[in-house]
């Protein structure tokens, strides 16, 4: 158990370093994914808002479920959430903190996106180059053009080659106005979010430390015994398969010795373990038979004490592998009278 | 306990180490952001100002509140300020000491960016380009006031084809860049020799409430972690415990329901005793089943009695 407890200390202290460790992977990794994008403004009137804003907001919102995806303890949630009441009531509060602290991690990467995306301008200077106030920022006085036609001269503005505007609008006025714009509501946003957090980690502690503590407690051991269980499982499993295996080969052995009339104990009693590993099959011939018997005809699901000389999946094939055979029952039902 | 006890040492004697590092770390950061940063002044008569002098305030406002959120003694502090009294009493030197540490290392980060924003000078050329007397460059006197506050504004715009070649307007930019430098070294010796005095003349004030008030920041900050630690160790032995309870009473139930031989002879006994009793694939099923429709309460007094 020693081995247990180092891991499992391992893992609660390490859990929301882990996590967080997670989140911060995602917050890089969606900063890279920003400048690796090879943003192409179409620089068409109706076109432009609709991919400026699609690149804005599609892609926060992938990450938010990718946040959720790569959180080990969604299935946990989801687990707790579902299961039937049975003998252990089920407390909201714990569901509630345990999806709170993940949509929080999940939200860092979103954030990311939408602060860069806004802090670099091209999203906005897409998205918004058709909304210029050109009375106050050009020459507004062009009386051949008509609204349209300065929409299509407007929505030019991000693709700098093709700009034939530039006595309606000088482009680097209009761009530098629509970047200080996208980079105000950059920082604006960092602001806010950075206050949210701060009031949600600070205002904690005034209010619910206790519900907090409990809330935090009880998450950690749904946790802590669903990772205990499935040790559990996993250790018995191997114990299961290894007796299962042991009886396999023991069961190989008796046939073989009844079937071929080989004179039990021929081996010198000298060879020691070696021997007794060897479990009684020592030639190619009946080691080739053992290993086609454990192919063609798998012992079943089932481990029988070994006092009772039945033939396991060797010699019977299609032997149902869950009903205790009927002599056993008949002794069974005679001891249960005691 | 020789391994809880090496980690706590560690812990103790970290905690400053770690606190300082998220400063430096945030610091770093700071400088970071400021030169990925693409600066673009607006260029336009209202919007400089703005521009500028939010740039100038409003990333350390966000630097301070996350220097805040990342450090952990914060939330330790804000715990014991409002923690009902119960039988301990509550010592106001104590959390006025580590509200003012935290204060202290929340501030690094904000003012690095201010001083580097500072030295650099595009923020002060662009909020103040507007604001500069005309009369004093050559260039300005003859404008009209109109035509020179928009001039103005350009200047921080170098490339802008009203400014390019306009000496006045590398004037101004040079004087304004002259004055937004001698501020931001200005603001750096002073804060050095406010930390430096600050250190050095501490001793002479009361040096035994705040060796006290230090130590008694460190044992609730530890106080604290092994709490989280004995509580985690708490409910992994709870846990432990509820799984074998259940593993016993679903071998009780089996053995109830199944009539199965008790066991004649005990090989491989480390192997029997790990199966639990539960030795066939309908028992795992059932075992499985269970636990997921009914999950044992969580209640180990039985167990404990055993």
């Amino acid at each position: 158990m020693d081995k247990f407890r180092m891991i499992f200390q391992f893992f609660q202290s390490n859990q929301e370093s882990f996590m967080n460790g997670i989140c911060g992977i995602m917050a890089l990794a969606s900063t890279q994914m920003y400048s690796a994008f090879d943003f192409n403004c179409p620089c068409l009137p109706h076109y432009n808002l609709a991919y400026g804003l699609g690149i804005l907001l599609v892609p926060p919102f992938i990450l938010f479920l990718l946040g959720f995806v790569l959180n080990n303890n969604i299935s946990m949630l989801a687990e707790e959430w579902r299961r039937p009441q049975g003998q252990r009531g089920k407390d909201p509060a714990v569901l509630r903190y345990m999806f709170c602290s993940m949509a929080q991690r999940a939200m860092i990467a979103p954030a990311v996106w939408v602060s860069v995306t806004l802090l670099d301008g091209k999203c906005i200077t897409c998205a918004f180059c058709t909304s210029l106030p050109v009375e106050t920022l050009g020459n507004a006085s062009h009386p051949h053009l008509s609204p349209g036609e300065i929409q299509r001269v407007l929505a030019r503005i991000p693709c700098k080659e093709i700009y034939n505007g530039q006595q309606l609008i000088a482009n680097e006025v209009a761009v530098r106005y629509l970047r200080c714009i996208s980079q105000a509501l950059g920082w604006c946003f960092v602001l806010l979010i950075t206050t949210l957090a701060f009031l949600v980690r600070s205002l904690r502690p005034c209010f619910s430390q206790a519900a907090f503590l409990k809330s935090r407690y009880w998450s950690h051991y749904i946790d802590i015994e669903r990772k205990l269980f499935d040790e559990t499982c996993a250790e018995h499993a191997r114990s299961f398969a290894k007796v299962c295996i042991q009886q396999f080969f023991e069961g190989m052995s008796t046939d073989l010795v009844a079937a071929r009339c080989h004179l039990p104990r021929k081996a010198p009693v000298d060879a020691g373990e070696a021997a007794e590993k060897l479990l009684g099959i020592t030639d190619r011939g009946t080691m080739n038979m053992a290993l086609k018997s454990w192919h063609r005809c798998k012992p079943p699901l089932h481990l029988h004490p070994p006092a009772l000389p039945t033939g396991n999946g060797w010699a019977g094939e299609g032997q149902p592998p869950t009903h205790p055979s009927a002599p056993r029952r008949e002794t069974a039902a005679y001891y249960s009278w005691v | 306990m020789d391994r809880f006890r090496m980690i706590f040492q560690y812990f103790q004697s970290n905690s400053e180490s770690v606190m300082n590092g998220i400063c430096g770390l945030l610091a770093l950061a700071s400088v970071k952001m400021y030169t990925s940063f693409d600066f673009s002044c607006p260029c336009l008569p209202q919007y400089n100002m703005a521009y500028g002098l939010g740039i100038m305030f409003i990333p350390p406002v966000i630097l301070f509140l996350c220097g805040l959120i990342l450090n952990r003694q914060s939330l330790v502090m804000l715990e014991e300020w409002r923690r009902p009294q119960g039988r301990r009493k509550k010592d106001l030197a104590v959390i006025r000491y580590m509200c003012s540490s935290i204060m202290q290392r929340a501030m690094v980060a904000p003012v690095v960016w201010i001083v580097v924003t500072l030295l650099d000078g595009k923020c002060l050329i662009c909020a103040f380009s507007g604001s500069m007397d005309p009369e004093k460059f050559v260039g300005f006197a003859n404008v009209s006031a109109v035509q020179v506050q928009q001039l103005l504004a350009k200047v921080p715009c170098k490339d802008d084809e009203l400014v390019r070649n306009n000496v006045s307007s590398k004037a101004v930019s040079r004087y304004l860049r002259c004055w937004s430098q001698a501020l931001g070294w200005s603001i750096l010796l002073i804060l050095i020799i406010a930390a430096f005095l600050a250190r050095w003349l501490r001793p002479c004030f009361d040096q035994a409430t705040l060796l006290q008030a230090h130590h008694w920041s460190n044992y609730i900050d530890i106080e604290q972690k092994i709490f989280e630690e004995t509580c985690c160790e708490h409910s992994r032995l709870f846990a432990h415990r509820c799984i074998l309870h259940f593993f016993e009473s679903m071998r009780q139930e089996i053995k109830l329901h199944s009539f199965s031989l008790p066991r004649e002879r005990e090989a491989p006994e480390g192997e029997e005793d790990l199966l639990q009793g539960i030795t066939d694939q309908d028992q795992v099923n059932k075992l499985l089943k269970t636990w997921y429709y009914e999950k044992p309460p969580l209640d180990v007094s039985q167990a404990a009695q055993r």
